[in-house]
């Protein structure tokens, strides 16, 4: 094992390299295209902007090949592009900074988003925006590159804020609905909240260090005073529970489920809610200077864990049962990454599994709703297993993954992670570990409810397995749930030590003492679960309860009201408030002022007639004063 | 002798307008506006091409011996971003205002009135004289306060009789300023008007600070500043978008101009002095405006909210004293009039429309003009200062800048920027989405924009694209003149903390 404790300065880019931009340029200019166009484009749309993706994934797979090939000090390039603004002693520059970590997340964004785009295809067949759809969907992938390829915190935020320009558009496209566009406005505010900590961190960097460079970043980040080291961290740490969904900014990503659902796939599960991650993995530097800050994300990231879980036991809507699911998973990965050296290629490996096994269930709820009529209540369904036999096969194995059956592929990655967390504390460890099991309830239950059990279909509904235009892309997004696990979990630790500064230690394929525990715990979850909803019949409505656990849990533990109590009511009132000082108070005074001239002005009137001209007349009587008293002076 | 470039330029628009004012058709009188204001664009865009190229263009001829006042132009780099901003929006307005409303005034008016404020405005930014600019200052008020009374809305006398009174109460304190410089300057044996002759004259202790205090004021008042801002709301709620766009987007620019040429650049000391109260009026700005623009139910009112807001930032990155902070204001000033445009065109454009700025008048219009939507969208998320678009860099480097001297202050304001996502995507939400409505079936169906429209949107998007994702050309040309005076106040920036980072 090598160990990589300075991290290589970036090599320029050459051949292949020179070309990375257009990964980002193709899918951006195709969005700026397909909505200029307009109805012009409506025919072929979806296939311009399907085959833009591709030419980016086509690009990231030959870069990444390219890496391999080279020698592990000279993976990581820089292809800078053009200065941005430069203003006293700062320089901006467009550049991008292709390493061992942002390459992964290249082809997680663009393969992922590629398999998306080709199911969209079909999913948004009947719906007249289509090609609007389609723009906005390649808009999120140039934003996302760009945040991810960025080589500065100025530009990553760029992409950053460009990602939550495409959720807002994506969530509230459908927007005639008051609730989506509802939604939107929420998940774009909140965001903006976590976009506070990025303006500050970014502030403070450039006080610090007068860059907003990684490299310059990283190299100041160990003689930095330790107060403003832990701002920074506790800054980041808020701009990634921002776009990360992580406890107390929660609130936005269930409401974003009332976007299409493959956005709820690709954006609001496999790849811009884990940018909050890779923030905290490529600021590892600064994180690792700052202790405190380190212990901040672990709290929030075993928060939102067992909060996400916790979600996910009692909600009936399929959606929002994985969008917990997806709170509670990206809190693992905060969890690695706030461990430190220990868990950052943890972190990314469970990052890009989740991507695989996530995205694979949530476009198997999306083909279950085109099945049936698009009903999202899992109440409705029951026994879908014998019609839609590819979907659930496909769902079973993203199913078995984050459960993490032995050999799937989230086996592999929460398992490391659970482990590093029980290294690191205990009592973490434990949450960690409670989590898991959590997961297997509440993952089973969904299943349960709704592939087994006995029909209860609404009148009118026939459920049918969709086209292959949308199977195909699951049953692919399958086979890397089963198999993406054990493939990365020998190679991933030393493959990104260069770039994160992680410690690779060995790994084998037979469970330790806590693998053994996780088993058990999963174990546990799953017959708790099966004894719960396996044996009876579920009520078509959900049934009227005062257990506390499940009433928070239906109603999200209550985040919307304490934001609507803290933040939202006193916002209200004051925006009324200075509304009414301004028309009452402030205005009552100036009109007294202005009674005052208006008398002086009927003066006028005495002399002028009408208004303006004597205000005119005004003015020109004090230009004569000027006069006046210059020329006196002068004589003085 | 060489071409005088700017007495030229600004006296273009001044003779068009006058001309407009002989009896003619009306078609010829929109051709002729349009003309004039798009040749003044050329010569402008000309006047920018010398300056780049290193050519002086100063005009300096004497004007009254008897108080060294001086018919004395020049341009810096901000005087220029404000001069082209004004030469590229006014026949963005005419266009706009193509069919100025009925009932009212002539177009003909109109395009005359817009034109002499154009001429006007163009010698405020260029006048490098303290009672020249004085006299231009005070002459806008004129063809504003007609623009307002000839073609407003219901309101228009009492709006144009704030602006007025608010404006001339600002003037009168300034001109007592005036007279004192002269008087201060003329002792110290400088009997000049001329900035740079100025310049040299020592304003200290507590009459420099007065004095400072009398042009402070007026600045405060137009661009507008809690607790003077309330004119601004009732202008723009009762005035033309067109007239709307020249006060806020142009005429407010006067007061952060004037705080930067000549509260820092007559008065450095005394401006040190009042930093640390215009920082903390600044944030109040800041906040007071958004929230005003959240609990506005009229569209107008909302939008100049919002200025009030941005403002705030511009005159928090001047007293902030640091290069990018300062570069961000005057950046800033620049791409607040296209965004500031952006936002009162196209909410006139919808207004034309349903004859209504009430927010709730509107609901669904994205389903019938979607067109319209996105223009408004897009508009909006400039005024939120979204990235790759050219506000986020001006407001990123005031923040950026200020931060190095005054982070608890800049951590305070930009609790802004989050309000800013409220106030406009709120805004956004109530109008464009939701179910159609009745009333926005029959008014909006089948009228998206037209051609006319979309040619006045264009531009303005287009310039704020172009300087959101290549800035620097802009930034370049504005931060000279925030070095010049941040190297004359005497400051310097703070360095980077942690040594040999960088």
């Amino acid at each position: 094992m090598i160990l990589l404790e300075t991290i290589a300065e970036p090599v320029a880019a050459t051949g292949m390299f020179t070309w990375a931009w257009t990964m980002i340029a193709v899918p951006a200019i195709v969005a700026g295209l397909l909505l200029l166009a307009g109805k012009l484009s409506d025919a072929w749309g979806h296939l311009v902007a399907t085959a833009a993706v591709f030419w980016s994934f086509a690009i990231a797979v030959c870069l990444f090949a390219e890496q391999l090939l080279a020698p592990a000090t000279e993976r990581a390039v820089a292809a800078p592009a053009y200065t941005w603004f430069s203003v006293g002693e700062w320089t901006f520059q467009v550049g991008l900074l292709v390493d061992q970590l942002s390459i992964l997340f290249a082809m997680l964004i663009t393969g992922v988003g590629g398999l998306i785009h080709v199911y969209s295809i079909g999913y948004m067949s009947h719906d007249p925006r289509r090609r609007r759809f389609f723009a906005y969907l390649n808009l999120f992938i140039a934003a996302m590159l760009l945040l991810v390829l960025a080589d500065n915190y100025l530009i990553l935020f760029v992409g950053w804020e460009g990602v939550g320009l495409a959720s807002y558009l994506l969530i509230s496209f459908w927007q005639h609905k008051p609730s989506a566009a509802a939604a939107g406005t929420k998940a774009f505010v909140m965001n903006r909240v976590g976009d506070l900590g990025m303006l500050m961190a970014i502030s403070t960097m450039l006080a610090m260090f007068g860059s907003s460079k990684f490299t310059e970043v990283n190299a100041g980040a160990a003689s930095t005073e330790p107060m403003w080291a832990t701002l920074i961290g506790l800054f980041l740490l808020l701009g990634a529970c921002g776009k990360s969904a992580q406890v107390p900014l929660q609130a936005w990503l269930l409401d974003a489920m009332e976007g299409p659902t493959p956005v709820s796939a690709l954006i609001h599960a496999a790849t811009m809610v884990t940018a909050g991650v890779y923030l905290v993995v490529r600021s590892h530097a600064l994180f690792e200077a700052a202790p405190t800050a380190q212990m901040a994300v672990i709290i929030v990231a075993t928060v939102t864990l067992l909060a996400g879980a916790w979600i996910g036991t009692s909600q009936d809507d399929i959606k929002k049962v994985l969008a917990g699911s997806t709170m509670s998973q990206i809190g693992y990965m905060m969890l690695a990454a706030g461990i430190g050296p220990a868990g950052y290629a943890f972190a990314i490996f469970h990052l890009l599994t989740h991507g695989f096994f996530k995205a694979n269930m949530f476009l198997g709820a999306g083909s279950v709703m085109h099945g049936m009529n698009d009903d999202v209540d899992m109440r409705h369904y029951g026994a879908l297993s014998k019609v839609m036999k590819v979907t659930f096969l496909t769902f079973a194995m993203g199913y078995l993954a984050i459960i993490g059956f032995p050999f799937f592929s989230g086996y592999f990655s929460k398992d490391h992670i659970i482990e590093a967390a029980f290294a690191d504390n205990t009592f973490i460890g434990v949450c960690a570990l409670i989590g898991a099991g959590i997961t297997a309830f509440y993952m089973t239950r969904l299943m349960l409810m709704t592939f087994f059990g006995e029909k209860r279909w609404q009148p009118g509904v026939h459920p049918h397995e969709s086209p292959k235009v949308m199977t195909i892309p699951l049953i692919i997004l399958a086979i890397l749930s089963v198999g993406a696990g054990i493939v990365l979990n020998f190679w991933i630790q030393e493959w990104l030590a260069p770039a994160v500064g992680n410690h690779p230690h060995e790994l084998s394929l037979v469970p330790t003492p806590v693998g053994w525990m996780t088993m058990a715990v999963v174990a546990l979850g799953v017959v708790a679960a099966w004894l719960v909803f396996g044996r009876s019949s579920i009520p078509v409505t959900a049934p009227a309860t005062n257990n506390p656990i499940t009433l928070a849990g239906r109603n999200v533990l209550f985040g919307d009201q304490v934001n609507d109590f803290l933040f939202v009511s006193p916002t209200t009132a004051l925006a009324t408030g200075i509304d009414t000082t301004d028309a009452r108070g402030i205005d009552r005074m100036v009109d007294g002022g202005a009674q005052a001239f208006g008398g002086l002005s009927t003066q006028m009137r005495r002399l002028q007639t009408g208004y303006a001209r004597s205000y005119a007349l005004t003015m020109v009587f004090g230009a004569l004063v000027v006069g006046a008293v210059l020329i006196l002076t002068q004589l003085g | 002798m060489t071409f005088p470039w700017l007495t030229f330029l600004g006296l273009l628009p001044l003779v068009g307008g006058v001309l407009l004012f002989l009896p003619m058709g009306r078609g010829a009188a929109r051709t002729l506006g349009l003309v004039f204001s798009g040749v003044t664009l050329a010569v402008a865009i000309a006047v920018t091409a010398l300056h780049v190229g290193g050519a002086d263009l100063a005009v300096q001829v004497p004007w009254i011996r008897a108080f060294g006042a001086w018919w004395a132009l020049d341009v810096d780099g901000m005087g220029l971003a404000m001069v082209l901003m004004t030469a590229v929006l006014t026949p963005i307005v005419l266009l706009a205002e193509w069919e100025p409303p009925a009932m009212r005034w002539s177009a003909q008016a109109f395009f005359a009135l817009v034109l002499i404020l154009e001429g006007l405005s163009l010698f405020v930014f260029m006048a490098n004289d303290v009672l020249l600019f004085y006299l231009f200052f005070e002459a806008t008020l004129i063809p504003t306060y007609f623009l307002i009374v000839g073609f407003g809305g219901v309101r228009r006398s009492y709006a144009a009789v704030k602006f007025l009174l608010f404006s001339l109460a600002g003037g009168l304190i300034m001109l007592a300023s005036v007279v004192g410089v002269y008087v201060v300057g003329a002792a110290q044996g400088v009997p000049s008007y001329l900035v740079s002759d100025l310049a040299a004259v020592r304003f200290d202790g507590d009459l420099g600070r007065w004095l400072m205090l009398g042009f402070l004021i007026a600045f405060v008042v137009k661009a507008p500043m809690v607790p003077l801002h309330t004119w601004l709301p009732d202008a723009a709620e009762h005035s033309t978008p067109g007239t709307a766009t020249l006060l806020v987007g142009v005429l407010d620019k006067i007061g952060t101009f004037g705080m930067i040429k000549l509260c820092l650049g007559l008065f450095p000391e005394a401006s040190l002095w009042i930093t640390p109260f215009m920082v903390w009026f600044a944030v109040i700005s800041i906040i007071w405006g958004a929230l005003g623009a959240i609990g506005s139910r009229n569209l107008m009112r909302l939008v100049a909210y919002t200025s009030v807001s941005h403002f705030g930032f511009m005159v928090l990155g001047i007293y902030a004293f640091t290069t990018a902070s300062m570069t961000g204001s005057i950046f800033y000033m620049l791409n607040h009039g296209f965004s500031t445009a952006a936002m009162f065109l196209v909410v006139g454009f919808m207004a034309k429309r349903t004859g209504s700025y009430d927010i709730a008048a509107y609901g669904g219009v994205q389903k019938v003009a979607p067109v319209l939507a996105g223009v408004l969208l897009v508009s909006g998320l400039a005024t939120l200062s979204l990235p790759g678009l050219a506000p986020f860099v001006s407001e990123f480097m005031v923040i950026a800048g200020t931060w190095t001297r005054y982070p608890v202050v800049t951590a305070v304001s930009i609790i802004g920027v989050v309000l800013a996502a409220v106030y406009i995507l709120r805004m956004y939400q109530r109008t464009m989405t939701g179910p159609v409505t009745d009333e926005t079936a029959a008014r909006f169906t089948g009228r998206d924009l037209t051609g006319i429209e979309k040619a006045v949107m264009v531009p303005i998007i287009g310039v704020l694209l172009v300087l959101g994702f290549y800035p620097q050309p802009a930034v370049q040309l504005v931060e000279p003149t925030a070095k010049a005076t941040l190297a004359y106040v005497g400051t310097t920036d703070p360095a980077p903390v942690v040594k040999g980072a960088k």
